[in-house]
C-alpha cells in the first residue's frame, strides 16, 4: 500500500455574498423623512404616555401604541445630552477622524437623535451644550437625515445636567 | 405535565407591505390577540417570538418587533431565530414550570424587500453548497422529482393538493390565494422549476401571527373551549440533500409519534407544506387517513409568512378545534430546505 | 408542578482567538461540544436535545445555522433549537436549555453558543446603515461611549476606574488558557496611554473580536446525583427585556437588568447578594460596565460601584471577585460570550476553574446583556442542590 500525502488544508475561502433589499421605512419613519425633505423635523406623540418621539420608528416602544397622526415640529435647536469622540474608522462611515458623535435632544422632543457635532474642539464638548442643526443647501434636500450635515454650538448657556439627566 | 391550551389566535397576511414596517403591521395583530381575551401584553407571564433578521436585511431586526409588545415595565422575554412554532414550543416548556400561567407567542416576517429564495440559500452549508446558490424552490423541486420517481405520486396528485388548498382557502378570510380550479387547468400551466409549477409553490407573503397560551384553570377562564396541547415534539434531520431520503419525512414521523398523533382520530390537520408535494410526504409521515381534512385553512399554498406560517398552522388548527369544527387536530411546522426540521403538535378540545 | 432541580454536568470551550483558520464553523463548535461531553462523562448518544444560540447571522453569513450544524452537533433525530437575543444570547441560550431541563422532558441537554465572526465583518454587521439614516455611530463603542460618559458624570468616579478594570481582567486572563488576549506585560500606564477610540473609551478598554464557542451539558437531578465529576446546581435563572429606544429608559442602569437580578435572586433565595454570592462572571465588553453592572445587579449602591473597583473588592483575591476568567474584555466571540460567563460561574462552584479558581466558591452569578442595554439573562449556580 502506498502512502498518500494529503494536500495542505485550505485555510480560507472567499465567498462574495450580495443580497439586494428594497427597504420600507414604515409610516412613522416616512413622516420623519418626508418632513426632512421639506426642511422640517417632525416628531410624533404617543396617545398614552404623551411623550414626543423624534425619528419615531414605528410606534411608542414603551406603550406599544401607534403614534397620533398629527405631526409635531421639533428643533431646529437642541441640547447635547451625551456624546463620544470617535477615533475609529468604519466601513460604513466616511468621515475624518476624530469626529464627535453627539446625542441631541431636539427642542420639543423627548428622544435623542444622533448627529455629527462640529465647530468645537473635541475636548471642549460638554454635556448640556446648546446646538443648532446645520442643513445642506435646500436644492440638495431628499427624504433623509443626511440633509442635516451636523450640529454646531449656539451662543446659549449650557442646560444644567439635572435637566437632561433623565434623557440619557 | 401541566395542561396548556391555545386561547387566542390572530394573523395578518399580505402580498407586500409597501407602506408599513414590521412593527407597524405586527402591532395590530398583537392587539387583536389580546383583545380576544381582554388582556394586555403586560399581563403575560412570558413573551417569546420567532423571526429572521436576514429576511429584513438588518442585523437586529427582531429587536424592533419587541416595540409592538410595549415591554415597559420590562418583560420576561426571549426570541428564537426560527419559525414562531418553535417559539411556541419554548413557551409551552416555560409554562410547564408552573409559576406562570400565560404566554404570548408572536412571529413576523417581511420577505417582500428581499429575494427570499436567495436569502434561504444562505441556510445551506457555507463552504461548498451555499456558494452554488441553490435556491429554496429548486431544492424543493429536487425533492418533488425524487418523490415522483419513487413511484406512486404524479403531477396530477400535486395539482389535486393545490386545487384542494385553494378551495378550502375560499372560506378563510386571511388567505391570499383561493378559488376553484380544475386539475386539468392547473396541469396546463407552464413549469416553474420542473416538476413544480408556480401554483405548487407558496406565495411570498408578508405578515404576522400571534398566539396566546394559557395553563390549566387560567385557560378555562380565558376560553370557553380551549384547544389543549396534548402532545408537542420536534426533530431535525441532517441538512445535506444526499444524506437523507427526501421522499419521506423521518423527523415528522418521529415527532408525530412522540406527540401521540396516533393516540386518537385526527379530524383535521394543518400541515406546513410550502410546496404541494410536501403535503403528501407529511400526511404520510403522520399516518393520516382519508377521514382527516388536510389544511382546511388553505395551508401555506394560500398564504405563507416566512417565520410565522408554522405558528399559523397551530393557530388555524386550534381555532377550528375550539369552534367545534373538529374535536382533535394535528398542526405541523417546518424549517430548513426540503423539510429538514419539523414540529408536530396535537390539539384537542374538551367539547 | 414546579421546576425540577438540574445541574451542569460538564463544560467545554475553544481557545478563543482572532481567527480560526484550522476549522470550519462546524469544526469549531464540535470542539467545544466534545470537551463538554468529555467533562460530563457522556457520549453524543446520551444527549436528548440540543439548544444553541448565537448573535446575528450576518456575523458569519449563514442563515439559521442550526440547520447546517445539526449533524456536527449530534442532533440528527433529536429536538434542536436556536436562540437569538443579541449579545445576551449566550446567557439566554443557557436559560432556555435550563427551562427545557426543568420541565422534566429530558435527562441531558447539550447547550452551546458560538461566533466565528472572522468569517464576516462584525463592525459592518453592527453598523449596517439603513437607507435614509444620518449616520455618525460607528460600531457598538459609538453607541456605548455616550452612556459611559453619562455614568462618569453622574457618579463622579475617578477617570481611571476603567483602567483598573482592564488591568484586573487582563491579568486574570493569564490564568485562563482559553482566553483570547494573553498580555503578560500589560501595565496600568500602557492602558492609560492607549489611544482613545470612542472617547472616553480607550483601545485597551475594549473587548477583542474573537472566534469561539462555549458549551455545557445540563443534567437532570437523577443524572447529576449519580455523576462522579463535580456538578454545579442551577439555583435560579431569569431573563428580562425592555425597548431599545424609549423615553424614561435608564441606559446607565437599565430597569430590565435590575428586574432580572431581582428575579434570579428571588428564585435562588438570595437576599443579600453582596454577602451571599462568592464571585461573579458578568458581561463587561467595555471597562466601565463593571462598576455600572455592580450597581445594576445590586452589589453596590447607585453611583458607588466604582468604589469596589478601587478597593480591590473585585480582584481575584478580593471579597467579590468579578470576571475571574478575564471576562469579555479578554475574549469576545459575541454570541458565545454570555455562555462563557455562565459556564465560568458553573466551573467556579464545581472547583473546576483551574488557576483562576476562587477558593471556596460555593455560589456564583453568571450574567449577560445585549442590544441597546436592553436584554438581560442571568443565572445563579451553587455547589449544593437548591433546597426550595
Amino acid at each position: 500500500m502506498t502512502e498518500t500525502t494529503l494536500p495542505e488544508p485550505i485555510e480560507e475561502v472567499t465567498i462574495p455574498i450580495q443580497l439586494d433589499y428594497v427597504y420600507t421605512p414604515g409610516r412613522s419613519s416616512s413622516m420623519w423623512l418626508r418632513g426632512l425633505a421639506e426642511g422640517r423635523l417632525i416628531a410624533l406623540q404617543c396617545p398614552t404616555c404623551e411623550k414626543i418621539y423624534a425619528g419615531a420608528r414605528g410606534l411608542c416602544p414603551m406603550c406599544g401604541e401607534m403614534f397620533l397622526p398629527d405631526p409635531i415640529d421639533v428643533g431646529p435647536n437642541g441640547t447635547v445630552v451625551t456624546f463620544a469622540v470617535v477615533n475609529v474608522p468604519s466601513k460604513n462611515i466616511d468621515l475624518e477622524l476624530p469626529y464627535v458623535s453627539a446625542e441631541v435632544l431636539l427642542d420639543g422632543s423627548h428622544t435623542r437623535t444622533f448627529f455629527l457635532l462640529r465647530g468645537v474642539k473635541p475636548d471642549e464638548v460638554r454635556m448640556g451644550m446648546r446646538v443648532r442643526t446645520v442643513w445642506k443647501d435646500e436644492s440638495e434636500w431628499e427624504p433623509t437625515l443626511a440633509n442635516i450635515k451636523y450640529v454646531e454650538p449656539i451662543d446659549e448657556p449650557d442646560a444644567p445636567f439635572e435637566s437632561i439627566q433623565e434623557f440619557v | 405535565m401541566v395542561d396548556v391550551a391555545v386561547v387566542s389566535f390572530a394573523q395578518h397576511n399580505a402580498f407586500r407591505e409597501d407602506e408599513r414596517n414590521e412593527v407597524e403591521f405586527l402591532q395590530p395583530v398583537i392587539k387583536e390577540a389580546m383583545s380576544n381575551i381582554d388582556l394586555k401584553t403586560q399581563d403575560m407571564g412570558f413573551v417569546v417570538s420567532g423571526s429572521c433578521d436576514y429576511l429584513a436585511g438588518q442585523a437586529f431586526a427582531f429587536v424592533s418587533g419587541l416595540d409592538a409588545v410595549g415591554p415597559w415595565p420590562p418583560l420576561r422575554e426571549s426570541h428564537v431565530e426560527m419559525d414562531g412554532a418553535w417559539a411556541l414550543y419554548e413557551a409551552w416548556i416555560r409554562l410547564q414550570h408552573g409559576d406562570i400561567d400565560t404566554a404570548l407567542v408572536y412571529a413576523f416576517g417581511k420577505s417582500s424587500p428581499g429575494d427570499l429564495p436567495r436569502v434561504l440559500s444562505l441556510q445551506l452549508e457555507p463552504y461548498s453548497v451555499a456558494p452554488l446558490w441553490p435556491d429554496a424552490v429548486s431544492l424543493a423541486a429536487l425533492q418533488a422529482r425524487a418523490l415522483m420517481e419513487s413511484g406512486g405520486v404524479s403531477d396530477k396528485d400535486l395539482a389535486e393538493v393545490v386545487a384542494r388548498s385553494r378551495s378550502h382557502a375560499a372560506s378563510n378570510p386571511a388567505a391570499l390565494l383561493s378559488g376553484s380550479h380544475d386539475v386539468a387547468d392547473l396541469l396546463a400551466e407552464p413549469m416553474y422549476a420542473d416538476p413544480l409549477r408556480r401554483h405548487d409553490c407558496a406565495p411570498v407573503t408578508d405578515g404576522a401571527s400571534v398566539i396566546v397560551l394559557a395553563a390549566g384553570d387560567r385557560a378555562r377562564e380565558l376560553s370557553d373551549n380551549p384547544a389543549w396541547i396534548r402532545g408537542i415534539d420536534h426533530r431535525i434531520e441532517a441538512q445535506g440533500m444526499g444524506l437523507r431520503d427526501l421522499t419521506v419525512s423521518e423527523s415528522t414521523r418521529i415527532a408525530g409519534q412522540a406527540a401521540g398523533v396516533a393516540d386518537g382520530p385526527v379530524d383535521l390537520a394543518e400541515l406546513h407544506a410550502p410546496f404541494s408535494h410536501q403535503e403528501l410526504i407529511l400526511a404520510d409521515a403522520l399516518g393520516l387517513g382519508a377521514d382527516t381534512v388536510v389544511n382546511p385553512s388553505g395551508g401555506a399554498l394560500s398564504a405563507n409568512v416566512m417565520m410565522a406560517a408554522g405558528l399559523t398552522r397551530i393557530g388555524e388548527a386550534a381555532t377550528r378545534v375550539s369552534n367545534g369544527d373538529g374535536h382533535r387536530a394535528v398542526a405541523h411546522a417546518t424549517s430548513g430546505p426540503a423539510l429538514q426540521q419539523n414540529l408536530v403538535c396535537v390539539l384537542e378540545a374538551d367539547k | 408542578m414546579s421546576k425540577s432541580p438540574i445541574a451542569v454536568l460538564g463544560t467545554g470551550q475553544t481557545h478563543h482567538t482572532a481567527k480560526r483558520t484550522d476549522v470550519s464553523i462546524a469544526g469549531m463548535v464540535r470542539e467545544a461540544a466534545e470537551r463538554a461531553l468529555a467533562d460530563a462523562e457522556c457520549t453524543w448518544d446520551d444527549i436528548d436535545a440540543v439548544v444553541i444560540g448565537k448573535a446575528p447571522d450576518m456575523f458569519e453569513g449563514v442563515v439559521m445555522p442550526e440547520l447546517y450544524l445539526a449533524d456536527a452537533l449530534g442532533a440528527v433525530g433529536k429536538p434542536m433549537m436556536r436562540v437569538h437575543t443579541a449579545g445576551s444570547v449566550g446567557g439566554s441560550t443557557a436559560v432556555v436549555a435550563s427551562h427545557l431541563m426543568q420541565s422534566g422532558t429530558h435527562r441531558r441537554v447539550l447547550t452551546l453558543a458560538f461566533e466565528k465572526q472572522s468569517e464576516s465583518n462584525a463592525m459592518w454587521a453592527l453598523s449596517i446603515q439603513m437607507p435614509f439614516s444620518g449616520g455618525g455611530v460607528a460600531g457598538a463603542g459609538g453607541y456605548f461611549a455616550p452612556i459611559v460618559r453619562a455614568y462618569m458624570r453622574q457618579s463622579g468616579a475617578p477617570l481611571d476606574t476603567g483602567y483598573k478594570v482592564v488591568l484586573k481582567d487582563r491579568l486574570n486572563a493569564l490564568k485562563n488558557p482559553y482566553a483570547h488576549l494573553h498580555q503578560p506585560d500589560i501595565t496600568y500606564d500602557e492602558i492609560a496611554n492607549s489611544p482613545l477610540l470612542w472617547d472616553p473609551i480607550r483601545y485597551a478598554e475594549t473587548c477583542p473580536s474573537s472566534d469561539g464557542a462555549g458549551a455545557m451539558v445540563l443534567g437532570s437531578e437523577e443524572v447529576a446525583d449519580a455523576a462522579s465529576r463535580p456538578v454545579a446546581w442551577v439555583h435560579g435563572t431569569a431573563v428580562r427585556s425592555e425597548p431599545t429606544m424609549g423615553v424614561g429608559r435608564d441606559r446607565v442602569s437599565p430597569w430590565a437588568g435590575r428586574k432580572c437580578a431581582e428575579d434570579v435572586y428571588a428564585e435562588a433565595g438570595i437576599t443579600n447578594p453582596r454577602e451571599e454570592i462568592d464571585c461573579v462572571e458578568m458581561y463587561v465588553p467595555f471597562s466601565w460596565f463593571e462598576p455600572m453592572w455592580l450597581e445594576n445587579l445590586g452589589f453596590a449602591p447607585e453611583n458607588e460601584g466604582w468604589k469596589m473597583v478601587h478597593d480591590g473588592a473585585t480582584a481575584l483575591d478580593g471579597d467579590l471577585p468579578v470576571n475571574m476568567s478575564g471576562g469579555v474584555l479578554s475574549s469576545n466571540p459575541i454570541g458565545a460570550s454570555g455562555m462563557l460567563r455562565f459556564l465560568e460561574a458553573a466551573n467556579q462552584v464545581r472547583g473546576e476553574a483551574g488557576d483562576h479558581q476562587v477558593d471556596g466558591a460555593r455560589k456564583a452569578v453568571g450574567h449577560a446583556y445585549g442590544g441597546g442595554s436592553q436584554f438581560f439573562a442571568m443565572w445563579v449556580v451553587g455547589s449544593e442542590k437548591p433546597t426550595n
